[in-house]
């Protein structure tokens, strides 16, 4: 069935026309093209009614999928449009004439650039440069320091939240649906109070081992509470790869001689590992995010990415952070990319294809 | 996944050795930011550190003691010497937040005079070292103000004759100064008003005749960036800051002295600060006569000793005269007065609240 | 089964090693559910330490405040004598004039003058200097009588709301963060009050904070049920490219979308440009978009919409299609079907998505802050306000604790129309 065949010819000669009307009134094709867009997807996306639909219910159907378009395009413009205003060559956040005529003069990688030499003692000179960028360049640092607690922090929440997930699953836990609660809290419980409450038990002296002076700017402070904030989407992940778990592989394992290490091994872990790994990668992208822990317990050493941002936002918006955020938005796709081919693996080996 | 763990931890190793490599023989001065940080960088900082070897971080940060008292509570001082306002410097030091500081082995002054006398009155604290004297003042765009000008604080709340949106600090410091100056009140006389109760009311009753027009700010460099796109026709601002966009980025501004609110930044040393002895050093370097006066090249803001009023020469351009820029120049200080941070004291935490409750009516 | 042993009951079933089967079987089960718990106590321990002591800290807090005791140790305990009558006895004074002069040498922090008449001040607005100065003149004051050399100094020190208050502030523990949380305080009576119109902002800022949220829990909703209805329904291949469009937002950092939305909503931004463009709006009547309540919520509803379409979706997608063609078939219209058939089974869908997001919209806090302007101050940010600036600790901790408590109601109510076992994402 060809698309042709979708539309209902009036329909079809009314989209026409409502172009035909838009590039007059605009009088320009980027706005008609756009517009067109707008008014084309549903149609394309129509699908066929059944035999006794009215045509009210055609219109209908056609009406909820332009609604549909609309919020498809208030979900997703404000990440696309970004990275074009991030080459502009002005410091303005929005398009400049020079941008909308694509003049290749009114694009620059100066806020690109910018991300680098910001914070240099010296940009212009040559020798030593690199150590320089290293050591001083502002984003450079806070892009250091939101790896490091990222890595460290997903690796503490993915060891403990598997674990307990593993527990949680089983059909003989005591308390499932208390302690459930429990660990999905620190995903309720308002950052802010979180923090706050962090904020006064990690200044405590004499409470931490190796730690007298309390965990208040220490990195490890940071990476506590993003390993907390992380644990709920582990647990929350990995439980969804058990659901449907059989149980009986695990004694069949055993009974062919399997030990426990060796079932855990062979058997359940190639079942969880894909939910393993999109709890890390979702436990990653919230410690990369996460900014009010950061304001509360850290202090200049520990500046991270949104925290710098938060403080740009703040202060002097300029379009370094555009250009930031773009790459920001670059790694959330590759993270996606990479969650979405987690799925269709898992569902593979659960047998859970949806063909 | 073994090379990305391998990179990471490559990652996390370099991180940890720049983190140690910069401490070394370095102490960290907390300040304002932006242009005001710069003129210590290019008056204070350089020289000292040509001077002893010792480098100098320099972080930024929006005033208030907050971070400083919860890292004195923690016992985990990162900061060495903290630029800070009046009041900060006073309850803070009521606190137990800054080390006390002995006036007597401050550097005696150009002209030979000891520190107690050469200091401006009011500037030395005990727990403090005023270097700068600065002001809140409004100003306004030549370019898009029309033809006829503003002069005195009570045109700043008069949207008839000037429509367009006002830049205020989100605070009520020292917006009900102002108000009241606005209303009437001649500057000297504003404390002793504000002691009765119903001048606050009067002061609250001012600022909402142009509450609608406001755009609040919070950071230093934010007023400069409201009237150079745009945002605000008028807004009060730290002189300095206009004055340097003024004087370094060319911008039509105009400063409106009529009605300033003037303060004293002073150095404090955080207590349990990591490197106390070098932030002490540099404290009595940078508020020698010569730093000061120094200083006065890069921004507006008047030094606090008197041996280095002399010395005050012209912008790093060397074609505007700084004297005249100045705070403390007798010109702008005809309705001038001081902030009394006494009173602020007093009445901060209670104003904070009203303030809020009456932005978020 | 024959080979019945001399400890199992005659008829009872045992295993190979004797022991009765139930036993056995208990034994077992008791070893399964011990093993199960050792694998979540590790988390369980982690969280204790990292989640669940700190917000006991801030609970402890909000109600101990142990500053009376710590500057005046010895007159915390003589002041609990006294009747609240008149004024205390000579010998009060004495001990009070004593310890402020030893306070006043003290240099430790929470334990200065300047700590207590902070804490005063927040009972008495403006009595902060009375402490502080009165202090400063104290050592001149060597023999009595101190109360006639005290009230020298200072008239306020003939008050009995002053002498009141201290009273009650040398208690260590105090519920005054909860009053002034509540837009409460002592009056110079003791008796408990509401505060002056003027200064009440917590309240009305906790009502703001719940409309608000609700509203954008609305406004999710809205919007979610006929996406989520659409993906739901469409051939999956087509629906997994489109939910791409719903979890990159979802993936995409907080201030990435937030500073997105300020240069789209701001006044020379891009929505602004296109409606000028498209002349809707004229040149010189650009709308204010950010910095107040529109740009909050706007940037918030999408900041939660996946919240909401996710579990809808879930739900949706369970729904099979043939409910509806069969209503279709037995003659109800469409509108009639999809009320009557279709909608109901969507709750437990609603139910989540809106909790959810409703749960997580009354902490925001970044979002408002910075696109919210006058109107983006909510109860977070107060809190934060009182943690990092004003510094008054113990009211930003009850503000917490208050709104946890509200925040937990919820997640209760949650936990028990839909369960955490059901939340679930991509």
């Amino acid at each position: 069935m060809t698309i042709l065949d979708r539309i209902p010819a009036p329909g079809y000669v009314a989209y026409v026309i409502a172009v035909v009307i838009a590039f007059f009134y605009t009088g320009t094709l980027i706005a008609t093209i756009g517009f067109a867009l707008v008014l084309g997807l549903p149609l394309f996306f129509m699908s066929e009614l059944p035999a006794y639909a009215t045509w009210l219910e055609k219109f209908g159907q056609y009406i909820f999928l332009l609604v549909c378009t609309c919020i498809f395009i208030f979900l997703i413009t404000p990440v696309l449009v970004i990275m074009p205003l991030s080459f502009n060559v002005e410091p303005y956040f929005t398009f400049t004439e020079g941008m909308l005529s694509l003049d290749p003069n009114a694009y620059s990688t100066r806020w690109y650039k910018d991300i680098f030499l910001f914070g240099m003692n010296d940009p212009d000179r040559t020798e030593g440069w690199w150590s320089d960028m290293w050591n001083n360049a502002t984003w450079v640092g806070a892009a250091l320091n939101s790896f490091k607690f990222a890595v460290l922090s997903t690796i503490v929440a993915t060891f403990f939240g598997t674990l307990a997930a593993l527990g949680l699953s089983r059909p003989e836990m005591p308390f499932r649906s208390a302690i459930t609660s429990l660990l999905i809290s620190p995903m309720i419980v308002p950052l802010v109070i979180t923090a706050t409450g962090m904020f006064f038990f990690y200044a405590k002296k004499d409470v931490f081992p190796f730690f007298p002076d309390g965990l208040i700017n220490k990195d490890l402070g940071i990476i506590l509470a993003h390993a907390t904030l992380g644990v709920p989407f582990v647990i929350i992940t990995v439980t969804a790869t058990l659901t449907g778990f059989d149980t009986s592989l695990i004694r069949a394992s055993r009974s062919l001689g399997a030990n426990g290490w060796t079932t855990f091994r062979k058997v359940i872990m190639p079942l969880i590992l894909p939910g393993m790994i999109s709890g890390a990668l979702f436990a990653f992208i919230t410690s990369l995010d996460e900014v009010v822990a950061v304001i509360f317990l850290a202090d200049v050493h520990q500046v991270t990415i949104p925290r710098q941002m938060f403080s740009g936002i703040r202060e002097q918006i300029s379009p370094t952070i555009l250009a930031v955020a773009t790459i920001l938005v670059l790694i959330s796709i590759a993270l996606l990319a990479t969650l979405e081919l987690l799925r269709r693996r898992s569902e593979r080996l659960r047998g859970l294809s949806p063909g | 996944m073994k090379k990305f763990l391998t990179a990471s931890l490559s990652i996390l190793a370099l991180g940890a050795v720049s983190t140690a490599a910069s401490a070394e023989g370095s102490i960290t001065a907390v300040s304002w930011g932006g242009a005001y940080t710069k003129s210590q960088v290019k008056a204070y900082h350089e020289p000292f550190t040509a001077k002893t070897g010792i480098k100098i971080n320099s972080v930024d940060y929006s005033g208030g003691i907050a971070e400083v008292k919860a890292q004195v509570e923690a016992g985990n001082v990162s900061w060495d010497i903290v630029d800070v306002e009046l009041s900060d410097a006073v309850r803070g030091c009521d606190e137990g937040i800054f080390e006390k500081i002995d006036h007597s082995t401050l550097p005696a002054g150009a002209d030979g005079k000891p520190a107690q006398e050469d200091f401006l009155p009011g500037t030395l604290h005990e727990c403090a070292v005023a270097n700068i004297v600065w002001s809140t003042i409004y100003a306004y765009d030549d370019t898009k103000i029309g033809d006829k000008k503003p002069t005195t604080m009570a045109d700043f709340f008069d949207t008839k004759t000037w429509a367009g949106k006002r830049g205020l600090r989100k605070g009520p410091k020292p917006n009900l100064e102002f108000a009241l100056i606005a209303d009437g009140i001649a500057a000297k006389d504003v404390y002793a008003e504000l002691a009765k109760p119903e001048a606050i009311d009067r002061a609250f009753a001012k600022l909402a005749t142009i509450k609608g027009d406001v755009v609040w700010w919070e950071a230093g460099a934010q007023p400069p960036q409201l009237l150079a796109d745009g945002e605000v026709l008028m807004t009060t601002a730290y002189n300095g800051r206009i004055f340097n966009a003024v004087a370094a980025e060319n911008k039509p501004f105009v400063i409106v002295w009529d009605g300033q609110v003037w303060d004293i930044d002073l150095w404090a040393i955080p207590k349990g600060a990591p490197n106390k002895d070098k932030a002490l050093q540099f404290l009595k370097f940078s508020t020698e006569t010569e730093q000061l006066a120094n200083q006065a090249k890069y921004i507006a803001y008047g030094p606090a000793r008197l041996s280095s009023a002399p010395l005050v020469g012209k912008y790093e351009d060397g074609k505007i005269d700084m004297g005249p820029q100045m705070p403390t120049a007798p010109a702008n200080l005809t309705n001038a007065v001081q902030n009394d941070f006494e009173w602020w004291a007093d009445n901060q935490d209670a104003l904070n609240e009203r303030f809020n409750a009456w932005l978020a009516q | 089964m024959t080979d019945v042993t001399a400890s199992g009951v005659p008829g009872e079933i045992t295993t190979t090693d004797g022991v009765p089967l139930k036993t056995s079987l208990a034994r077992a089960t008791r070893r399964q559910r011990l093993q199960a718990l050792v694998l979540v106590l590790p988390l369980l321990l982690f969280l204790l330490v990292a989640f669940v002591l700190p917000i006991g800290e801030m609970l402890f807090r909000s109600v101990y405040s142990p500053v009376g005791s710590n500057v005046l140790p010895n007159f915390s305990k003589v002041i609990q004598e006294w009747d609240g009558e008149d004024l205390p006895p000579e010998s009060t004074f004495e001990v009070f004039v004593k310890d402020m002069r030893a306070a006043r040498e003290n240099n430790e922090i929470g334990k200065t003058v300047g700590n207590l008449a902070t804490r005063i001040n927040y009972e008495i607005p403006g009595s902060r200097g009375l402490f502080t100065r009165s202090a400063r003149k104290l050592k001149n004051i060597t023999e009595g009588p101190y109360k006639e050399a005290l009230i020298g100094l200072d008239k306020r020190w003939e008050n009995q709301h002053i002498w009141r208050t201290l009273q009650r502030v040398s208690h260590d523990y105090t519920i005054s963060f909860y009053l002034a949380a509540l837009d409460l305080k002592y009056d110079a009576n003791n008796d408990i009050v509401r505060a002056d119109p003027l200064y009440r902002i917590y309240v009305p800022i906790m009502f703001k904070t719940l409309w608000l949220s609700a509203l954008i829990t609305a406004i999710c909703l809205v919007i979610a049920y006929p996406v989520s209805y659409l993906l739901a329904t469409l051939p999956l291949r087509t629906s997994n490219l489109l939910m791409i469009m719903v979890l990159l937002p979802f993936w995409t950092s907080l201030l990435v979308r937030t500073t997105a939305w300020i240069a789209m909503l701001q006044t020379e931004g891009i929505v602004n440009d296109i409606l000028v463009f498209t002349q809707i709006i004229p040149e010189g009547s650009r709308i204010q978009m950010v910095y107040n309540m529109t740009g909050t919520i706007v940037a918030m509803v999408h900041i939660l919409l996946p919240f909401m379409i996710l579990p809808l979706y879930s739900v949706m997608k369970t729904i099979p299609p043939y409910y509806m063609r069969a209503a279709r078939s037995l003659g109800a219209t469409g509108t009639y079907s999809f009320i009557k058939v279709y909608f109901p089974q969507t709750i437990p869908g609603i139910a989540a998505g809106t909790l959810l997001v409703f749960i997580l919209a009354i902490g925001y806090y970044i979002t408002p802050a910075l696109v919210g302007g006058n109107d983006g101050l909510l109860i977070s940010n107060l809190i934060a306000d009182h943690i990092k600036k004003t510094l008054n600790w113990s009211l930003g901790a009850a503000l917490g604790a208050i709104l946890l408590a509200i925040v937990l109601v919820f997640y209760w109510l949650y936990n028990k129309l839909v369960g955490v076992d059901n939340l679930k994402f991509g």
